[in-house]
């Protein structure tokens, strides 16, 4: 989470990357042999699964796509130095408001509606987002804490939603006891890129605001100063920047891409709000933030790869009946050995050092990753 | 459930209270220690999934709940391991390790709930200690001395804590490496050393939490059973300022709420159950709003701890 230029530090940081996913698929296996099943039937369905066919590419691109939203807004909460682990909850308000403007205004034209419904998810999540930011900011309340908090609430609210105030009148006619909002105006559904499958144009949305966030951090004013109180807050308020102010726009930011993800998921995938919708995303947005190295454009090849993963759980589960609740695990242990790895790459040759039991470390202190530095602000 | 009139609700509310508080107290308590050493274990959902899972799986196998407390202890404990050489001998970043270890433990436990148990089920639990003469008590027995040990031990944890804490020379330690770790370091304290073990008390007594919630309280065991009480016991730490007297009020203030809160289901009051649901968190967050203020942390809290050439 440190600048880094020279080519073998590159070379360092993608073999680390690589390691922690091999590492956590090792651990992995012995998960798989303690399920009572075979790890290479396993993992041979869960590798090949993705590659089998339309279906297979398809729905892992389905799946990238709210991992990359949400990556890319993790990136710049986490580059601006704050932690938001909310992605869940920012997803959740996004699809609620997006469906709630939907549902309210059904016989408007889509070139109208649309845009409205984006723009409503986007707010909604950068609401709250920014609720956190703000607590941060004004009142030092921790924002790992109060984003775990919100999405909580998010959470239950979801459910209160659907299964009162915005609940599908079909559903309260013919009861399937599935709790869900009713389906959103066709004419605003986003149009599927291939035939036949579900991988609709929210990707091309998604890898067109990665493009976007990395000319806004690396080619904007305020993109920088949201850098600079990342890197190092005292030094950045030294230099005359609030600190503060740009914490509580990037978690906005940050929810903004959350909401987009719901909003996107709604009117890519499913076409209404249900339970579970955000499923385990706001975490693995997570994964892939750190696994693309806290880039914007490194998410992009992050985020296909994690949803390769996904679906592949998804096919590993149907061909070994392996729980696919393993990938969870998995991207857990991912995102274990990637921060655990942090110091091999802050101080390469720390191991070196360490083996030949020379003297104390004489590298200068590294730049600790951005939520370090949350108790001396 | 006695008799639901007037005093009836009360007594039953506060009763409910006083037992809800436990997972809170082992939970919390175990992350004061960790926290008063300088590391932020967020990890704590997590551990006390496993350990709830830990604890009914040998509840079920064996027999025996007293063999699950153990075996949730350790499960707690070894998980505290994990996170203690991520974050202390790795110096990882603290708030996305514990991420990590919760995610970790949600896929795990969500995959050994399908693959060995797939259904609810229940196991042996411990039955409820009447304590002689003083459970007769009128409203004050009920309310506080008809709960089974594990309530009563949570309890007996706060003063036992603030003994250790504060009356030890392990401690003072403690609280010396959270707070000046190089001034500890250089009258010869092994900073790193105790963060571990801080880190792994904390999670065996998570692990213990999530026991009281399986063989301590419910007897079965669900999918998702802690439902972010984990993190609430973690938010407790900083709404308790990092002290036992304080989280014991913390834990006990949200235990009554959620004790409400699940009154008011059983009355079938018409309020949203979802928004009953809520008010914890809500008022969570209103809490460290209101109560933290940074000057209580411990000033270490969070940052890796590196030995520096003069």
């Amino acid at each position: 989470m440190k600048k880094h230029t020279g080519a073998s530090d590159s070379l360092l940081q993608v073999g680390v990357l690589v390691g922690a996913l091999v590492l956590a698929l090792l651990v992995g296996a012995g998960l798989i042999l303690l399920a009572r099943a075979s790890p290479i039937a396993a993992y041979k369905a869960m590798f090949t699964g993705p590659f089998s066919g339309r279906y297979g590419i398809t729905e892992s691109l389905v799946k990238a796509t709210p991992l990359l939203l949400i990556g890319l807004g993790i990136v710049i909460s986490f580059r601006s130095g704050i932690l938001n682990i909310g992605g869940e909850g920012q997803m959740i308000a996004g699809s609620l408001a997006g469906a709630a403007v939907a549902l309210a205004l059904p016989g408007w034209p889509a070139v109208a509606l649309l845009p409205l419904t984006m723009i409503a998810g986007i707010l909604a999540g950068a609401v709250w987002g920014g609720i956190a930011g703000w607590l941060k900011a004004c009142l030092s309340v921790n924002e790992i804490l109060s984003t775990v908090m919100l999405n909580q609430i998010a959470f239950q609210l979801n459910l209160y939603l659907i299964r009162g105030p915005m609940i599908d009148p079909q559903e309260v006619a013919y009861g399937t006891g599935c709790p869900q909002t009713a389906l959103l105006p066709r004419s605003i559904w986003l149009p599927r890129i291939i035939r036949g499958t579900r991988f609709h144009w929210g990707l091309v949305i998604a890898v067109a605001f990665a493009v976007l966030v990395y000319v806004f951090l690396w080619r904007t004013t305020i993109g920088y100063r949201m850098r600079a109180s990342g890197a190092g807050p005292q030094a950045a308020r030294a230099a005359g920047i609030g600190v503060e102010n740009y914490q509580i726009l990037a978690m906005a930011f940050a929810g903004g891409f959350a909401g987009l993800a719901g909003v996107v998921e709604v009117l890519g995938v499913h076409h209404r709000v249900l339970e579970g919708l955000s499923g385990g995303y706001g975490f693995s947005g997570i994964v892939v933030a750190l696994f693309g190295r806290l880039h914007p454009l490194g998410c992009i090849p992050a985020s296909i790869l994690f949803g390769m993963l996904t679906l592949g759980a998804d096919m590993m589960q149907r061909a070994v009946s392996i729980p696919a609740a393993i990938v969870m695990a998995i991207q857990g242990l991912v995102v274990l050995f990637v921060v655990g790895s942090d110091l091999l790459i802050r101080q390469p040759d720390l191991l070196r050092r360490r083996l030949r039991m020379v003297g104390p470390s004489i590298a200068p202190a590294g730049g600790a990753a951005g939520g370090n530095k949350e108790v001396n602000s | 459930m006695g008799a639901i009139s007037g005093q009836g609700i009360v007594v039953g509310i506060l009763a409910t209270g006083i037992r809800l508080a436990a997972p809170f107290l082992f939970a919390s308590l175990g992350e004061m220690f960790s926290q008063r050493s300088g590391v932020f274990n967020l990890g704590l959902e997590g551990i006390m999934m496993m350990g709830a899972f830990a604890g009914f799986m040998t509840s079920l196998g064996a027999g025996s709940p007293w063999l699950g407390v153990l075996a949730a202890i350790g499960v707690g404990a070894a998980l505290g391991l994990l996170m203690a050489f991520i974050s202390v001998t790795m110096q990882a970043e603290q708030g996305i390790s514990g991420i990590g270890l919760h995610m970790f433990c949600w896929g795990l436990s969500g995959l050994l709930f399908r693959v060995y148990l797939g259904f609810i089920t229940s196991c042996k639990g411990f039955s409820p200690w009447h304590i002689p003469v003083l459970s007769h008590i009128p409203v004050l027995g009920p309310i506080l001395f008809q709960h089974n040990w594990m309530v009563y031990f949570s309890l007996l944890l706060v003063p036992v804590s603030w003994f250790v804490l504060y009356r030890t020379t392990w401690g003072l330690k403690v609280r010396a490496v959270g707070t000046t770790p190089q001034a500890a370091d250089t009258l010869g304290v092994n900073v790193n050393a105790i963060r571990c073990q801080c880190v792994v008390l904390g999670g065996a007594m998570a692990g213990l939490a999530g026991a009281f919630l399986t063989v301590g309280q419910a007897n079965m065991y669900a999918d998702n059973i802690t439902a972010g009480r984990g993190f609430i016991a973690v938010a407790l730490v900083y709404f308790g300022r990092w002290s036992p007297m304080g989280i014991l009020l913390g834990s006990l203030l949200f235990s009554m709420m959620n004790a409400l809160q699940l009154w008011v289901q059983v009355l079938g009051i018409s309020f949203p159950y979802e928004f009953a649901v809520i008010m914890p968190y809500v008022m969570t967050i209103a809490a460290l709003a209101v109560a933290v203020r940074r000057v209580w942390a411990p000033t270490a809290l969070g940052k890796p701890f590196r030995r520096e050439a003069g």
